[in-house]
Formats: C-alpha cells, sequence, structure tokens
C-alpha cells in the first residue's frame, strides 16, 4: 500500500469516532454484509462516517492491509479496529456495541 | 477437490475443531452458482477459548489465507470454545446479497 493510502485511512478513522469502510454507501449498501453492518449502526443512533471503497481500488485494498483483515465491511471506533460484519452483530445483539459507540 | 473441501481440511488442519460446518453460499449471491466466492463456516475449537473474536477470526482467515488469495470472497464465521457451544448452539447467519460482489 502506498504511504499517501495509509495516511488517508489514519487520518480518516482518527478524525471520526465511528467510520465504517463499506461497498456502496450508508444510503445504498451494494453487498448485504456492508448493509447489515449500516443498519446495526443506524440503530444505535449515534453518528457515523461511510467510506465507500468500491470507488477506490487503492483504498479497497489498501484498507484489508491496514487491518490486517481480508475481507470489508470493517468498523472502527476511536481509530481502532472493530471487526467485520459477523462481529458487529455479535456486539448488536450483546449490546457492546452500543457502549463501544456511546463510550 | 472442491474449494468446500478444501476450506474442510485446512481449518481441521490449523485448528483441530470438535465441531466443524462448511456451507457453500456463492448460489445466494450475484454469481455463478458454481463460482465457489461465498461460505459460511461454523468452527468449535479449543484454540478459541479466552480469545477474543477478532482473534478468532483472524486464526480462521489466516488458515485460509491462500484461499482468499484465490478468490474466496466472502466468509461468514461462527466461532466458537467447546464450552461456549455447550451453551448455546446459535450461528451467525448470512446477510442476504445486495449484488455487489465484484
Amino acid at each position: 500500500m502506498r504511504d499517501e493510502v495509509k495516511q488517508r485511512i489514519e487520518e480518516t478513522v482518527k478524525a471520526n469516532k465511528v467510520v465504517v469502510f463499506i461497498k456502496g454507501s450508508k444510503s445504498f449498501p451494494q453487498c448485504g454484509f456492508s448493509a447489515r453492518v449500516i443498519d446495526l449502526l443506524k440503530k444505535t443512533g449515534a453518528p457515523f462516517v461511510d467510506v465507500n471503497v468500491l470507488t477506490d481500488p487503492e483504498l479497497r485494498e489498501g484498507i484489508k492491509e491496514y487491518a490486517s483483515w481480508p475481507t470489508i465491511p470493517q468498523l472502527y471506533v476511536d481509530g481502532e479496529f472493530v471487526g467485520g460484519c459477523d462481529i458487529v452483530t455479535d456486539m448488536a445483539q450483546s449490546g457492546e456495541l452500543a457502549k463501544l459507540i456511546a463510550g | 477437490m472442491t474449494r468446500k473441501a478444501r476450506i474442510e481440511q485446512r481449518l481441521r488442519d490449523a485448528l483441530t475443531p470438535v465441531v466443524l460446518d462448511v456451507l457453500d453460499e456463492s448460489s445466494m449471491h450475484s454469481v455463478p452458482r458454481d463460482a465457489e466466492t461465498h461460505f459460511r463456516v461454523t468452527v468449535v475449537a479449543a484454540a478459541f477459548e479466552g480469545k477474543p473474536l477478532v482473534t478468532r477470526h483472524r486464526l480462521v482467515y489466516a488458515a485460509l489465507d491462500d484461499e482468499l488469495a484465490a478468490g474466496l470472497h466472502a466468509l461468514t464465521i461462527t466461532s466458537r470454545s467447546p464450552s461456549e457451544w455447550e451453551a448455546s448452539q446459535s450461528t451467525v447467519a448470512s446477510p442476504p446479497c445486495r449484488g455487489g460482489s465484484k
């Protein structure tokens, strides 16, 4: 990954409390896994920033390297990688997601 | 050998699971039925005991890195320790497709 891409990711996840990298957008997710994470985040009622990886092939590959995580979506809270769709689903069910985002 | 069989073998070798279920869900997505791109795995292994979900998923991904590099596109993962599995045998369901697997 080019330094510039890494820097852009870093800036995005540090400048915003909750950031989700998805395929498509918040209002029109183009993948079921991304759609589920958006849905769960919306249910928390907290603001979050979405980044569409489909518009930038370098970002789409770079984000996988950044988190050492081979799939998308990816959720970041307070600059830290939280997980993908299954983990966010699990955390939403246990109430952990709302706590993490509110904290 | 199908990708399903390779995934089973790699997870068995890496994690010696007590329960292992691998499902090819590619036909549920916007890819050819035999694409072998979307899978759902349930792994119950002592190796997961006391480990956070991110670590468990990374163990699964690591075991399948060559498959991920060769076209395995999506994995729904249920990872439980044997004691958690005994308490609840619920698994994570895959979400419906939105057509974006390109």
